[in-house]
């Protein structure tokens, strides 16, 4: 569809005005059309449209796996659009932000709910002055029921027994037999968006990295080559390989940690330790490079804040080769346990049909056979020279999760220490220029738990005017939902620990 | 009577240790170095100097559940021989009451759960019923062996000298029972691989669900209560499995005592090594030791 999508490269930036206007029923049939033809959404946000306080521009970001470029096509709505949620089940998220957001409501939406009871940021919904008429309280709403005698309702969070961040869970349960589970979040909203606005300043870096806190590497990669892109400059080649090294480490950590978190909820506790301890090997191998266990405070526009000498890379490269060894034993004992294979084999089922239709990313699209993942799809260097090869798993339960977690790791691993032997010369940061007005850029990376999206749009000042966040979590806590369906309410907690989302991450 | 006083101290004072023991046991073979031994007690002790808070949707039962608890399982405490030659309290077809006052120990703590009206504490309730239900037969029909076996119908007997002689005629049913009782044991008493007493996600546990809502001192007895039930079992298997006469009643009770160490241990090893299993699969679990208390007896009868 040539002249009705603008094409683009992963982190490249063009003209706003370039990005195609299309007629709201032209821009919806696109829109169901690529996503029906295999694209996905990895954007779908509003825009106040600067003099017209009723007029919202609303941009689509699909991603088309297949070339690795992203389409970008918008139109301008005013206080509702028909909702295609029920034909491409991915939107259906992205069109109640969009309501929450600004107001645009989508017609015949099958469950329009808020979804983190934000104040709304321009169009109708602020001229009605919504937040004042009503107050926002998360979780207030009607929530999905099953009626009949024997059923029961069974409600969690949002305050929980362990340290985990808040959300609600309600239960529809016959007996230990989950119907149905609707999770209702917007805790943790924090109005990152908005704070973003007005950027690029010295604090846009640690706002991205406190997006979600264990993928603050993954949060500074994505900002920061959106605004390398808005500025016109690149990362230096040394800078481009330390920030992989850094968010394979994440990677590393999170899997790992997550493994080990697997195995305590089914009360196995030899990997539980074992993975937990070998998980501080690779906060601290972040920390040996930039002084952070999480990665904070490393990646910054224009490059890394922090060189490796070449001696230290090879040490650490070393070290890590034998952390490596340990993991494998340590998940040797929890994969070939019978009585974690009881517990992980067939739990928390979630079919490849239903994992592309709600759009699923990450780790846990993998577990259910989807190919999707931004550095072999849409790849900046290095991973243009160094190919990740592709993890799947076909089974889509919590086995198939965590044994995609654990290959994954695997591959991380090798390229860590490729890397970190082969640091390519030179400086680690180039000089990061004012941005220019009125440029869009889309920057996509590959977080430890999935796609990031970050779509960055600069005024006529050269400063964020409007800054869309997309974390992997967006796209996933439907298929936690979905994977909930007639299992065991006892295998809930172990189910979505299999997932592992972000709160924060969806909350903003 | 020197032994019968030296087994009620040690039955009140004890039973706490055994969880340090377990505790320490899974945190060594974590390759961690653990909470100190005396920590069950020091908890005790810090929970009963707080105060207690009462939902106002509760009623008196909700109260009465801990002390109706404790009492029962301190009653049970003087029908089992703990070391001592006999039991405090013997008659014949004590092992009937010992089995009612476990149950009764359970029917106030579930009726207690149900009382606050939690879906959690309801849940927990009805899947600790659901699986006492299915763990009480294997315990009786395993007592019921035991007495055919060595001709007892009091605990005394029951787990007495007479056991040495069964363990010699009938050596494969008694070690059935002892299987079957073993099971029994982390079945009741909450452990893995029924459940997970070290969990915090309510939605996977059975007994510490229903205690949620107890604070305070009223927690504190429900968890010393606990200890003395494990206790208990572990006297139950330890008889079973010592088997030996001991002449001297000084080594007979040391030797229960390091029996009762070794079955701390063996939970211990249990629960290191091994993941939960599946809730659903847990009535598999008792009803499997109920075939093997139910096989015991069959082999016993036929002699």
């Amino acid at each position: 569809m040539p002249g009705r999508v603008l094409l683009v490269a992963n982190g490249q930036a063009v003209d706003a005005a370039a990005v195609p206007r299309l007629p709201p029923e032209e821009f919806q049939q696109i829109l169901s059309d690529a996503v029906t033809a295999g694209a996905r959404v990895s954007a779908y946000y509003g825009q106040a449209l600067p003099g017209q306080p009723e007029a919202v521009l609303v941009t689509a970001v699909l991603a088309n796996d297949a070339e690795g470029r992203l389409g970008l096509l918008a139109t301008v709505a005013g206080e509702s659009l028909p909702s295609l949620a029920e034909e491409c089940p991915s939107l259906q998220l992205f069109e109640r932000e969009l309501a929450e957001q600004f107001g645009v409501v989508p017609l015949g939406h099958p469950w329009l709910k808020p979804v983190r009871y934000e104040h709304p940021m321009g169009g109708k919904g602020a001229a009605r002055g919504t937040a004042a008429a009503r107050p926002t309280i998360p979780g207030d709403t009607p929530f999905f029921a099953v009626t009949g005698e024997e059923v029961h309702e069974v409600a969690v969070g949002p305050v929980h027994a362990g340290i985990i961040e808040p959300g609600h869970f309600r239960f529809q349960c016959h007996g230990e037999h989950v119907f149905h589970l609707e999770i209702s979040l917007g805790y943790q909203h924090r109005a990152i968006e908005r704070m973003l606005l007005g950027g690029p300043s010295r604090r846009t870096t640690v706002l991205v990295e406190s997006i979600a806190g264990d993928t603050a590497v993954g949060h500074a990669v994505a900002s920061a080559r959106a605004v390398e892109g808005l500025a016109g400059v690149e990362a230096p080649p040394r800078a481009a390989a330390l920030r992989a090294v850094a968010l394979e480490l994440e990677r590393l950590a999170n899997h790992v940690g997550d493994l080990g978190a697997l195995a305590g909820d089914v009360g196995y506790l030899p990997a539980a330790s074992f993975c937990g301890a070998l998980r501080a090997d690779y906060l601290n191998a972040l920390a040996e490079i930039c002084g952070n266990r999480f990665g904070r405070g490393l990646v910054v526009p224009g490059g890394v804040r922090f060189d490796l000498p070449a001696e230290a890379g090879v040490r650490l490269a070393v070290r890590l080769a034998l952390t490596w060894e340990k993991v494998e034993e340590a998940a040797g004992l929890f994969f070939e346990s019978a009585s974690v294979r009881n517990r992980t084999d067939g739990t928390g089922l979630l079919g490849k049909e239903v994992a592309v239709q709600l759009g699923m990313v990450g780790p846990a699209a993998r577990g259910s056979g989807l190919t999707v993942d931004v550095r072999r799809s849409h790849p900046f260097p290095p991973y243009t020279a160094t190919r990740v090869p592709a993890v799947t798993a076909s089974s889509g339960d919590v086995f198939a999760r965590a044994w995609v977690r654990l290959e994954e790791a695997r591959h991380s691993a090798r390229l860590v220490g490729e890397w970190l032997r082969a640091l390519p010369p030179g400086e680690v940061r180039s000089e990061l220029p004012a941005l220019a007005p009125h440029r869009l850029a889309v920057s996509l990376v590959e977080g430890w738990r999935g796609e990031l999206c970050h779509a960055v749009t600069t005024g006529g000042d050269g400063r964020f005017d409007r800054y869309k966040v997309v974390d992997a979590s967006f796209h996933d806590w439907m298929g936690l939902q979905q994977a909930l369906r007639a299992e065991q309410i006892s295998d809930f907690p172990l189910c979505n620990k299999s997932f592992n989302l972000s709160y924060c991450g969806h909350d903003l | 009577m020197l032994f019968t006083a030296l087994q009620l101290a040690a039955f009140l004072v004890l039973p706490p240790l055994l969880l340090g023991v377990i505790g320490r046991v899974k945190s060594r073979v974590a390759g961690r170095e653990g909470p100190p031994l005396l920590q069950p007690w020091r908890d005790l002790l810090r929970l009963a100097g707080k105060g207690a808070v009462y939902s106002r949707t509760t009623t008196w039962v909700f109260r009465a559940g801990p002390v109706v608890g404790l009492a029962a399982i301190l009653a049970a405490g003087l029908l089992m021989p703990l070391g001592a030659p006999s039991a405090t309290v013997a008659f014949a077809g004590d092992f009937a009451l010992l089995a009612s006052l476990l149950g009764l120990a359970r029917f106030v703590t579930v009726v207690a759960a149900l009382d606050t009206g939690s879906s959690f504490e309801g849940m927990g309730a009805a899947r600790e019923v659901t699986f006492s239900a299915l763990a009480e037969p294997a315990l009786f029909l395993g007592l019921v062996s035991l007495a055919r076996s060595t001709g007892g119908l009091d605990l005394t007997h029951l787990l007495g000298d007479g056991l040495a002689v069964a363990w010699r005629s009938d050596a494969s049913s008694l070690l059935l029972v002892a299987l079957s009782i073993f099971v029994v044991a982390l079945a009741e008493n909450a452990r893995i691989p029924v459940d997970d007493p070290a969990t915090h996600l309510e939605l996977t546990m059975i007994h510490e669900v229903m205690v949620l809502d107890h604070s305070g001192p009223d927690l504190a007895l429900i968890q010393y209560g606990a200890a003395l039930k494990l206790y208990l079992f572990g006297a139950l298997v330890v008889k079973l499995a010592l088997g030996a006469r001991l002449a001297d009643p000084a080594a007979a009770f040391a030797a229960f005592l390091a029996g009762q160490l070794a079955f701390a241990a063996a939970i211990g090893l249990v629960e290191a090594t091994m993941a939960r299993l599946r809730l659903v699969r847990v009535p598999q679990l008792l009803i499997g030791a109920s075939v093997l208390s139910g096989f015991a007896l069959v082999l016993l009868l036929r002699t």
